[in-house]
């Protein structure tokens, strides 16, 4: 008797403190968020002192008054944005995808040599950043030359090398995230299906695939915010022109990061929550 | 079922291989291609002799890697791996619960409370970090806040110390220990729980023994994506931090950088590699032996 | 889910549509490449740049000196035009990575203050024309020293303990310390670098922080009240807070300049000539500098008085001759950087936590 009245007790503390931890956790995670949001209306050109409310920041994005990036640096924010949403979509499109599949080659099957591609997956995420990305500038630069002695064709860093570069470091995580939810599927699952006929694409796509949708969802979020973000290996893998907003922030450091990276910050979240709770509405139907 | 014709049999074989080659191909192709190749410029690299003003010269040497055994880099390195330890050890308490938390909420939730945890992430890392100076310094917002509750009287010195750094790095990693959590407790069958109840158990014994266990491979993929990058860390703890002390990676940077010294970077990156990888591969051992 | 995929890829997909519009279409001008600080041009001189010769610029950033090295060391991405800092131009000589100028499309380059040209990391000016210069000092809160600055001791006066921050630059910092004790912040003599480590060390207690070139902003904050930093960031943020001073120390001190160079590989040379020659234009190097509130080594500019007169009276911006004199370059040394990085990593674990 006592066993159950301590049950309904942990039950009862555990229901609260399980609300109680996630807003926490969640008032942790947006509270410098907030921070960011309010100072994106600062009057001060520096990220550090509130001085006063304006709306002159978000302005500067739209100006383009002489299309110069060196309007307060606002007006290259813009395309730089576009670049690196172009650069994160495409990257995580391709490494979800690779690293599904070879999350689904590594738990299903047993080859030779499955330890050294295990090993393989873990050096991207355990090597600095800085060391893949001159890595792969010294890379590039040599294979275009190799290319340009060849053939006479002159390639050139740009957005594809920077896809490149994001990818691979993309699909470790995706690969781990994912193996880690097929390894505690049931097989006997896909066993019957297997059984009453079905090949194994099929299998696949009816099965499996909707069993690991929430840790592929997952992983492509991962993968999306570390390319989004990504500065060194960036850096390294871009030609002219092809700026993301990293790297133009990382530029103003010297001088000053102005509420301008605020303001599209904020711009981007809007963006974001839009699409939650537009998914929210969707999924209602 | 027993009426697999032998023939099949060997189809499904044959079948099955090129599946598994079709299915390995690209990723390994391109980490082959663009990853192991640019690494083995750099290992290659780590055997060089740096050029007088940077870059590298082709005379051979093994100084790079004798530099690397004085106590003071492997003292940096052990640091760094205790900060990460401990960065690991925080984002799972803190992340467990609220992966539990979304993952038992009804369906139409969870992917949207996941992209909340996430959201917070695509703005930009300067401004998110520069946002914690705002909060933590001797006049700022939390501060501000506890003096005019009257909690405390005088400013508590919060930025520049080991804390800012703590709370700057479980911040900035908690999102890769909640989603492969999440993705493993989601899928949690819930009538074990109820089997377990029936046996006798009570509440707090089934969590230890049945649900823990059975979320082991994502804890250990939250704490893989957490510990191996958090080491490398150095841009949170420097700004927090106020840079006073030198994670590995700030060597490794500054090797590249400012003393343009690519060879003993090179050696670097390659001893860092090889100590995070082998206990990272023992465990996969380990725990495939008792699978 | 399935839909929710469907909306994640049709919002992408808009979004880039929607911003890619803000990218100008039609790539019949040429463009001219230019690798630069952000911030660090006046806003309308690109414009009319623009304007004037019928061009676009392409302007792309990078964080200082060293990452500008990183990144061209493997070659040209095809660069027109690059700022590097006067150790830089040196070490990029050395190895090849820029282009002799062409003094005869750089008219205007009789503009410059003999004081600026003709430097010992270019000699003859064969590579480079200085574009800023300014100088490593201290700035502090007056609210918060309540005294005035004038040496680099006041970094290790135990009165302001946990109110300094020095620049997290192993080079930098350390040439101010050698300054102090009077030595050359060149030496590749390890005693004396080691000296200077020690100090550090010593002093390790009362330092606050060391910042990556955001000392301004701590100061504007009030969190330290002194600083090691450049003249024109102390100099910028004094615009917004009055109580901010800007002290160039009697021991000495390190001066800088930012260069315009023309990297190997550029393909269009004449075109970054003629940027050079405009950016050398008495109007345009006095727009520039009271933007940047750096000094402007436009001898012309300064004398017809376009610079900003409070500036030009500051002299910490633009500091007497004898001051000046006591004022030494950063000079690239080679290998025994490795001395100074080891010295610096000493500092950093010498009483880290």
């Amino acid at each position: 008797m006592t066993k159950t009245k301590l049950d309904l007790l942990v039950r009862a503390i555990g229901k609260k403190w399980l609300w109680v931890q996630a807003a926490l956790a969640f008032a942790f995670l947006y509270l410098p968020i907030l921070i960011l949001i309010i100072y994106s209306f600062n009057t001060s050109r520096f990220n550090a002192v509130w001085r006063g409310f304006t709306l002159d920041w978000y302005r500067s994005l739209f100006s383009n008054t002489g299309a110069t990036i060196a309007t307060s640096s606002s007006a290259g924010i813009l395309p730089a944005l576009n670049n690196s949403l172009l650069i994160a979509a495409i990257s995580t499109v391709l490494a979800t995808i690779f690293g599904t599949m070879l999350a689904l080659a590594l738990e299903r099957f047993h080859f030779p040599g499955r330890k050294a591609v295990e090993a393989l997956l873990f050096l991207p995420i355990i090597m600095p950043e800085i060391t893949i990305g001159i890595s792969l500038l010294v890379f590039f630069t040599l294979v275009f030359r190799i290319v340009e002695n060849l053939t006479g064709i002159r390639l050139n860093l740009g957005l594809p090398t920077v896809i490149i570069g994001h990818v691979v470091f993309n699909i470790s995580f995706v690969t781990i995230t994912v193996r880690a939810r097929l390894a505690e599927l049931d097989p006997t699952l896909e066993q019957a299906a297997f059984d009453l006929g079905a090949n194994e694409w099929r299998t696949f796509w009816r099965i499996t695939f909707p069993l690991i949708w929430p840790a592929i969802f997952s992983a492509a979020l991962l993968a999306f915010t570390l390319s989004l973000d990504d500065f060194v290996v960036t850096f390294f893998t871009t030609g002219v022109g092809s700026m993301t907003l990293p790297l133009l922030v990382y530029g103003m450091i010297k001088f000053a990061v102005t509420p301008a990276i605020n303001a599209i910050s904020t711009l981007m979240l809007l963006a974001s929550l839009l699409l939650v709770v537009s998914s929210l509405r969707v999924q209602k139907s | 079922m027993k009426s697999i014709l032998p023939d099949r049999k060997s189809q499904i074989e044959h079948r099955k291989s090129y599946n598994l080659l079709l299915l390995l191909f690209p990723a390994t192709a391109w980490l082959i291609i663009f990853f192991i190749l640019p690494v083995l410029i750099v290992l290659l690299y780590s055997f060089l002799e740096r050029g007088t003003y940077g870059g590298v010269t082709w005379i051979f040497t093994l100084s790079n890697y004798q530099r690397l055994f004085s106590g003071l880099f492997l003292g940096v390195i052990g640091r760094s791996l205790f900060l990460a330890f401990l960065t690991t050890v925080a984002c799972l308490l803190v992340g467990y619960p609220l992966a539990f938390f979304i993952a038992t909420r009804p369906p139409r939730w969870r992917n949207a409370l996941l992209l909340l945890v996430i959201i917070p992430f695509w703005t930009n890392f300067l401004v998110r970090t520069y946002a914690w100076i705002i909060l933590l310094r001797s006049e700022g917002v939390v501060n501000t806040a506890l003096q005019s509750l009257q909690i405390i009287t005088e400013p508590l010195n919060l930025l520049f110390t080991p804390f800012a750094v703590a709370i700057g790095l479980i911040y900035g990693y908690l999102p890769f220990m909640v989603l492969p959590l999440y993705s493993s407790i989601e899928r949690f069958n819930f009538v074990l729980v109820e089997a377990a109840q029936d046996l006798g158990a009570n509440d707090i014994r089934t969590f230890w023994r049945v649900f823990l266990p059975l979320t082991t491979r994502g804890i250990v993929a939250g704490s893989i994506l957490v510990f191996v990058p958090t080491v490398g860390a150095f841009i949170t703890p420097d700004i927090l931090g106020g840079a006073k002390t030198v994670m590995v990676g700030n060597l490794i940077q500054n090797q590249f950088m400012k003393a343009r010294d690519w060879p003993f970077g090179s050696a670097l990156s390659m001893l860092l590699t090889v100590i995070i990888l082998i206990p990272v591969l023992i465990y996969f051992r380990v725990s495939d032996d008792t699978q | 889910m399935k839909r929710l995929l469907t909306f994640l890829l049709l919002f992408v997909m808009s979004a880039t549509v929607v911003f890619g519009c803000s990218r100008t279409g039609g790539n019949q001008q040429q463009v001219l490449s230019i690798y630069n600080y952000a911030s660090y041009i006046a806003p309308e001189a690109i414009a009319q740049f623009e304007k004037e010769n019928n061009i676009k610029i392409q302007y792309d950033t990078f964080e200082n000196s060293d990452t500008l090295y990183a990144k061209l060391k493997q070659g040209n991405p095809g660069y027109d035009l690059i700022f590097p800092a006067d150790y830089m131009v040196k070490i990029m000589a050395k190895e090849d990575m820029i282009e002799p100028l062409n003094i005869q499309n750089i008219p205007n380059n009789k503009n410059l203050d003999p004081k600026f040209i003709n430097q010992s990391f270019d000699p003859g000016n064969k590579y480079s024309l200085p574009y800023q210069w300014g100088t490593m000092g201290i700035g502090y809160n007056l609210k918060g020293t309540k005294t005035e600055i004038n040496s680099w001791a006041a970094m290790f006066d135990s009165k302001y303990t946990g109110k300094i921050a020095w620049q997290d630059d192993a080079r930098y910092t350390l040439a101010a310390v050698l300054m102090y004790l009077g030595l050359d912040p060149n030496t590749t003599n390890p005693e004396e670098i080691n000296k200077a480590r020690d100090l550090l060390i010593k002093n390790k207690n009362i330092i606050a922080a060391f910042v990556p070139d955001t000392g301004q902003a701590l100061l504007d904050q009030g969190e330290v009240n002194l600083t090691m930093e450049w003249s024109g960031d102390i100099f910028q943020v004094m615009k917004e807070n009055p109580n901010l001073r800007y002290a160039i120390p009697k021991e000495g001190t390190i001066i800088f300049s930012d260069n315009m160079a023309i990297p190997k590989g550029a393909t269009h040379k004449e075109l970054a000539e003629k940027f050079i020659n405009f950016a050398l234009q008495p109007e345009v190097g006095a727009k520039i500098s009271n933007f940047t509130r750096f000094g402007s080594p436009n001898k012309v500019a300064v004398d017809r008085g376009l610079i900003d007169p409070k500036d030009l009276k500051n002299p910490q911006i633009y500091p007497p001759a004898a001051v000046l004199g006591k004022m030494k370059f950063l000079e690239d040394v080679g290998k025994a950087t490795a001395l100074y990085d080891r010295a610096w990593t000493e500092v950093k674990a010498g009483a880290g936590k």
